[in-house]
């Protein structure tokens, strides 16, 4: 473990804990172990009878497999992106399972009781009460409980169960796996799917079209306010396993709903391969808010092993006044590559970025986001916290696009990166178009260690050196991490704001 | 599945560039020269031909179109007649050297000499292999072909038919006045200027005209420990012509490097520059007011590598667009791990006056060493309507109260030229075209 490394050059203002404590993130994964239950694995490799075998394993449709086929001979005729500011070492997409299943889930369990006991234990140590949340769904008035979660767990490529189900469809809301959604809500995953996320979109989601084994779909009706929040964890517990996930949300006309997405996988030697989409619908005055608190393996301090994070996340607020609000926290994974993005379409509709990254290490990220104004009056805010350490790379990416018709539309971005060591990098590649002159678009982005005159502003109020220095480091993630919905703010703050708050003061 | 043996498309498509760009330059002579800048020639057609010409696809092309600089003739462009007003830099004692349509004209010129400087015209530079340029012409702009190729820059190293040599050993007082003319509706313009500036020197370097209907210029300026370079360019109001230039600099410890470029009108200009600094303590400051009404399109892209600490780097770049008028910015900022305590700073602002004005800006930070300061600011809107309100209310007439605001925006880029005499002559340009275009 080199956090206690003692070449390590602790620079002013940042104090010794907080640069350990930030290292020690990466090396001390607390995810790290591996469930040893029972798999059941197609074979390695990529190609048509893979696809179908999905398709048929997940007792698909026929326009379904034709649809997966379709994206998976366009992938084939793509190249791999070559933009981003990563080293990405060569991908064999033939050495790969493209569908893992645990042996004990072949027939489908009635109830999560049936479900294999080592299942339930990755995830009670993942800290999903499942079971418990299981019970309380049973109880009569739980509704009134306060801040229920309703979760999806998909283990490698199937999802696990979902709990609250009956609880939410009492209120209207379809909340399961996208393969259930599939056979039982063909006409709903028919009209959307692709929609936001073109089957030709990138390489990786045309990747994905083709070989994605589940996810979750979360449907809410016109004006209903979901009644808690939905959650998705997702972890790739199996060796040489690619997940590749899909979901799909869906908010009717003035419906609210709050996701969270959490994802873990078991410490390797190899490097992991992990595609995902997720497409939001949002039609009028609909709000829907998304959270993601990524911490994939991020490999060891060599940069051996770790997942490769290639993400395509987009909302399309096709309502007016529809809204959507981006919270990321991203702290693992080798690779990360992803760009939660808001096509903002009706009138007055507006998104929203929030996003705290750190890379420690070997890690990599190449993140951001797109804004792209297509509404009169349309507004979005990026807010993107980017913190470095050890030797890894670390990349605010993002593009906001006035386009002619945005008349009046507004756009307000904030990009700041911490450097902790002299062997890491910060960048920053922002994007701005602006094609209609009565648009306002502000950037801002600043690099440094704590800020000089920041401390300045408060020593000259009075305060003593640690106070500032807790006072500047504290406020650098908060914005992004108060954004959170209290659930994951307990998991982010482990993640994030404890080891860069508790260090100092 | 693609078979290994296949060549996967984007290798095919460079392979099909460097094909037409062979062809292109098939019908390309290099001028005739003293064996050592051949030499330098020959080389920079091979780095030409290895990189291919740039496509409208390319990244580095994103917001301005190739085109019109990669054709084999220019776009004609209608001469423009400027006799409103003073001649520009007319009351500064300065050396002045003409060229008409990219060639000399000595009737119009001053004796080539001055105090502190060795100064002579590439064309006739060094018969003899020996010359002091011979280690630097193409050398700064070879190095800038890393990490983004600028073939354009290439091509002009190889075929440039003119350009001054300018080394400077002392401290000059006399300012080198470069003068584009133009009197033909096609003519091109090639110049490849080099300034070698000593340890202590110090020089100020003017440039002002529109040339050509299309022109190239390269300015390689390498700048030895505490030498002293200021630039200052103002690139003519003909609206037609397309332009793209490059500066390239290379600087030592504690030198000093300020360079302008006021750009109005103009139907397609790209002004490139690359600065390395390379010595402890390096210190300089980029800007540019660009000021466009309907068919106008401006790029300034900048590309600043830190490689010395405690450097100091300054970009500010400012952009007034009326009518559809679009205004690029591409700016980086590079700190390599070596070049801590630096403070780089790049703003770029455009002030779109109505509703078809378009920016399009991509600032950049790389950033490897963290003892830095590195910020970067940009932004895009109309008029601010509260301080309009402000002068209005004050009795000051509508348009009076936006021209007032407009060049109190385009003041902070002006504020980057330290001599007032030439300051002052850029303001009344800037207030002459506002009276012409301002509504």
């Amino acid at each position: 473990m080199s956090a206690l490394d003692e070449t390590l050059e602790v620079r002013d203002g940042v104090d010794r804990e907080t640069v350990e404590t930030v290292q020690s993130m990466a090396g001390k994964y607390k995810h790290g172990w591996e469930t040893d239950v029972e798999m059941i694995f197609a074979p390695k490799g990529l190609n048509e009878d893979i696809v179908r075998l999905i398709s048929d394993k997940n007792k698909e449709p026929e326009w379904m497999t034709e649809w997966r086929l379709a994206a998976f001979r366009r992938w084939q005729q793509m190249e791999e992106p070559d933009w981003a500011m990563l080293n990405i070492p060569p991908i064999d997409y033939q050495d790969q399972y493209y569908y893992a299943k645990p042996a004990s889930m072949v027939e489908k369990p009635k109830s999560l009781d049936e479900v294999d006991p080592k299942l339930l234990a990755t995830y009670a140590k993942l800290g999903i009460p499942l079971e418990e949340q299981k019970i309380l769904a049973g109880v009569e008035g739980a509704e009134d409980a306060p801040r229920q979660v309703a979760v999806d767990a998909v283990f490698d490529s199937v999802s696990l169960g979902t709990t609250f189900k009956d609880e939410l469809l009492k209120a209207g809301v379809i909340f399961c796996s996208i393969s259930e959604a599939i056979r039982e809500h063909p006409e709903l995953v028919k009209k959307y799917l692709g929609t936001v996320v073109p089957v030709s979109d990138n390489y990786f989601a045309t990747l994905n079209s083709a070989v994605f084994t589940d996810g979750s779909f979360v449907y809410i009706p016109e004006g209903v306010r979901c009644p808690m929040e939905l959650s998705t964890y997702f972890r790739i517990n199996a060796e040489n396993t690619g997940q590749f996930e899909r979901t799909l949300i869906v908010a009717e006309k003035g419906s609210h709903v709050s996701y969270l997405e959490g994802c873990t996988a078991p410490q390797r030697d190899t490097t992991q391969l992990h595609a995902a989409v997720v497409e939001i619908v949002i039609l009028e005055d609909a709000e829907v808010k998304y959270s993601t608190v990524q911490n994939w393996y991020p490999g060891d301090e060599d940069g051996k092993g770790g997942i490769y994070n290639f993400v395509t996340k987009r909302a399309d607020c096709r309502g007016d006044r529809a809204k959507v609000m981006w919270t990321q926290v991203e702290t693992g994974s080798a690779i990360t590559w992803k760009y939660p993005s808001c096509i903002l379409r009706g009138d007055d509709s507006s998104g929203e970025f929030y996003s705290v990254a750190i890379t420690n290490n070997m890690q990599q990220a190449d993140t951001g986001t797109k804004m792209v104004h297509l509404g009169k009056r349309t507004r979005s805010r990026i807010v993107s916290k980017g913190i470095s350490a050890g030797k890894a790379q670390n990349t605010y990416r993002g593009l906001v696009s006035m386009h002619p018709k945005a008349a009046e539309s507004r756009n307000y971005t904030q990009c700041d990166s911490l450097l902790i060591g002299s062997e890491c990098g910060a960048h920053a590649i922002p994007y701005i178009e602006v094609r209609n002159g009565t648009s306002r678009i502000e950037h801002e982005a600043t690099t440094s260690k704590v800020d000089d005159d920041q401390l300045f502003y408060c020593r000259q109020r009075g305060m003593d050196e640690e106070e500032a220095v807790a006072l500047v480091v504290n406020g650098f993630c908060r914005e992004v991490l108060q954004a959170l919905p209290m659930e994951f703010a307990m998991e982010a703050q482990a993640l994030v704001a404890i080891s860069l708050e508790g260090s100092v003061g | 599945m693609t078979t290994a043996s296949a060549v996967s498309p984007r290798a095919a498509r460079f392979a099909a560039r460097l094909k037409d760009t062979e062809a292109h330059l098939s019908s390309v002579t290099l001028p005739a020269s003293a064996a050592w800048l051949m030499r330098a020639r020959e080389a920079a057609m091979e780095r030409l031909k290895g990189m291919g010409m740039p496509e409208k696809r390319d990244e580095y092309w994103r917001y301005t179109d190739p085109a019109r600089f990669v054709s084999s003739a220019p776009t004609p462009a209608e001469v423009f007649v400027a006799d409103d007003e003073p001649v520009m830099f007319g009351g500064i004692e300065r050396l002045s050297l003409v060229f008409v349509d990219g060639v000399f004209s000595p009737e119009q010129s001053d004796k080539i000499e001055g105090e502190g400087l060795e100064i002579e015209r590439l064309s006739e530079a060094g018969e003899a292999d020996i010359h002091w340029a011979k280690d630097l012409y193409g050398t700064l702009e070879a190095k800038a072909q890393n990490p983004v190729p600028r073939p354009l820059a290439a091509l002009n190293t190889a075929t440039a038919t003119d350009g001054v040599l300018i080394r400077v050993t002392g401290r000059v007082s006399r300012p080198v006045s470069l003068v584009y003319l133009r009197s033909d509706a096609n003519a091109e313009m090639v110049l490849h200027h080099v300034v070698r500036v000593e340890e202590g020197g110090e020089v100020t370097l003017l440039e002002n005209g529109p040339g050509a209907a299309r022109v190239s210029t390269v300015l390689e300026a390498d700048l030895a420990d505490r030498a002293t370079l200021h630039h200052v360019r103002a690139m003519g109001r003909d609206h037609q012509r397309a332009g793209c230039t490059h500066i390239f600099a290379r600087q030592g410890a504690e030198s000093h490097f300020r360079s302008f470029t006021l750009s109005v009108n103009g139907a397609m200009v790209r002004n490139e520059m690359v600065v390395w600094l390379e010595g402890e303590g390096g210190v300089v400051h980029l800007a540019g007011a660009a000021m466009g009404d309907g068919d106008f399109h401006n790029d300034d892209t900048i590309f600043v590598t830190h490689t010395a600490p405690a450097c100091e780097s300054r970009q500010v770049y400012k952009k007034v667009l009326y009518h559809g008028a679009v205004g690029v910015f591409q700016g980086k900022i590079l700190v390599e791990q070596s070049a801590q305590l630096t403070d780089g700073y790049q703003k770029s602002q455009a002030l779109l006056m109505d509703e078809s004005g378009q920016f399009l800006a991509k600032p950049e930070l790389e950033i490897h060493a963290d003892d830095v300061k590195c910020s970067h600011g940009s932004t895009s809107g109309e008029l601010d309507e509260d301080h309009l309100f402000y002068l209005r209310a004050r009795g000051v007439p509508e348009d009076d109260a936006k021209r007032l605001l407009v060049t109190a925006f385009l003041g902070e880029s002006l504020d980057e030229i330290e001599d007032h005499d030439l300051a002052n002559d850029i303001r009344l340009r800037l207030a002459g075209w506002l009276e012409r275009h301002g509504e």
